[in-house]
């Protein structure tokens, strides 16, 4: 049931003026999208034309807190076939940066996060690995500089974010 | 980009876990006379980081473009994604100046600054753009004829279109003209070009190992003797996670994952040994008992 104080109709304005959410409005709900999509072949509640339909109904708060948002694999099968051109992997994007901003971020995302501020990867090669690689006769790794990394991420709005989430200094700043 | 300098772009997925794909493509791109130069400073190339901030993404990947272009050099890529990420940031800074002032205020505090001089290509656009198809069938010299094998190209690699652009996604032929240039049958099957569900790994993994199967699933109907990647992810999720596939959904597949240069190492001669097989979780035999030594 959609109630009408749920509604925000000028979400799909909003999104409109974010870069990959610009197309959005041609979207005439044909469900290709949905069913082309590997993901929603093997989930219940995963499907990408429904994510579009809630977005343009307004229903920001529902799709913005829905977990299955964070389902889409980014394979862009469904960009690739939409016949009205819209962007749906960048629109799927585009909704999951918001989700972020409001603090609904999967803890995947969180480690990565931590991760890559503290060695400038998105996994921590282990120690192991870095040393093994002499006796597979590979070149050392080269060394990464988290430090330049932090620095230009910086005044990413995304690390403000989760540094107020998790009350922890992620961005570097003292 | 007729340089036969480049510079190696690991990324974080192969250093991590798929050092077997790292070695074999290092020992194959020798032999072909193509010289590596290290990537220093590199960073993860941001894409992980695209579902939860755009613009995190942006300054990574660009962050590793200004350091490529330090150096004077272009890149090259074992995994689909980063090639993915670096090709179409480059382009879309380069398409709109506005964005890349933006992007460059961040780099400048790192003393860095994109410019938009290094291309960036994956492993299998260079070989067929740079190496060429004809380079590498000479570089057979133990064709490998009795193989009969099936490609999965993985999605970064073909989507979307308009940035990855040098291959038809609906129906790509350039792995399948590599592997055929080793000698090696490639096989047909059921929906080539479906995603590994790597990228639903953590976020819910029963779906990520469904996809997976789905595959697995397809190339036992054609009855493979080995399945062939390019990308780090998908490797992990045929080969590393067969066995608990196997193992959840009742299955037997025993379908050995090569990564290409392995393939193509083994085409030029090398052994199995060299070429990491080792470290492959399901058992390579099928393809190893075929390869006859060099007389
Ligand atoms: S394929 Fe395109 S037009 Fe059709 S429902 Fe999906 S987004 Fe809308
Ligand atoms: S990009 Fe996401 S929504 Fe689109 S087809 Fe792939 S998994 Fe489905």
């Amino acid at each position: 049931m959609i109630r009408a104080y749920e509604i925000d109709p000028k979400f799909k304005y909003e999104l409109q003026k974010i870069p990959g959410g610009e197309k959005i409005l041609k979207c005439f709900q044909c469900g290709t999208c949905t069913s082309d999509c590997p993901v929603a072949r093997f989930s219940d509640s995963y499907r990408p034309r429904t994510l579009l339909h809630m977005a343009h109904l307004g229903l920001k708060d529902r799709v913005l807190s829905s977990d299955t948002l964070w389902l889409c694999a980014a394979c862009f099968k469904c960009t690739d076939r939409c016949p009205q051109d819209v962007e749906v992997a960048d629109v799927i994007r585009v909704l999951r940066n918001l989700a972020a901003e409001k603090g609904y971020i999967p803890q995947v995302f969180k480690d990565q996060a931590r991760t890559l501020v503290e060695t400038g990867c998105a996994f921590r090669i282990p120690d192991l690995r870095i040393k093994k690689r002499e006796s597979q006769g590979l070149p050392p790794l080269p060394k990464g500089n988290p430090k330049s990394v932090k620095r230009t991420l910086k005044d990413v709005k995304f690390f403000e974010h989760l540094q107020k989430s998790a009350g922890e200094n992620l961005n570097g700043r003292q | 980009m007729a340089d036969s300098k480049w510079l190696i772009f690991l990324g974080c997925s192969v250093p991590y876990r798929v050092s077997s794909y790292e070695i074999s493509s290092r020992k194959v791109l020798a032999k072909l006379g193509v010289e590596l130069v290290e990537m220093p400073e590199f960073s993860c190339c941001g894409l992980p980081f695209d579902p939860v901030s755009h613009e995190t993404m942006l300054i990574l990947a660009a962050r590793n473009l200004a350091l490529a272009e330090r150096q004077g050099l272009n890149i090259l890529t074992l995994c689909p994604g980063c090639a993915g990420a670096l090709r179409k940031v480059n382009r879309m800074l380069k398409a709109d100046k506005t964005l890349q002032q933006e992007i460059n205020s961040h780099l400048k505090e790192a003393g860095l600054e994109f410019k938009g001089t290094s291309e960036t290509k994956h492993l299998l656009q260079f070989l067929k753009e740079d190496v060429g198809v004809e380079k590498i069938k000479a570089s057979v010299t133990r064709p490998l004829t009795t193989l009969k094998v099936a490609e999965h190209n993985g999605c970064h690699i073909l989507r979307p279109k308009e940035y990855a652009g040098y291959d038809d996604p609906e129906d790509p032929q350039t792995l399948k003209i590599l592997i055929e240039a080793t000698g090696a049958t490639c096989l047909d099957y059921f929906d080539e070009t479906e995603c590994c569900g790597a990228p639903c790994v953590g976020v819910n993994d029963k779906v990520a190992l469904q996809l997976a199967r789905d595959k697995l699933n397809h190339l036992k109907m054609v009855d493979t003797q080995a399945l062939i990647t390019i990308c780090p992810s998908c490797h992990v999720m045929y080969d590393t996670n067969q066995l608990r596939i196997e193992k959840a959904f009742g299955e037997t597949y025993g379908i050995p994952v090569l990564h290409y240069p392995q393939l193509l190492g083994l085409a030029m001669g090398m052994s199995a040994e060299e070429l990491a097989f080792g470290e492959l979780r399901v058992n390579p035999q099928k393809i190893t008992q075929q390869i006859k030594p060099l007389t």
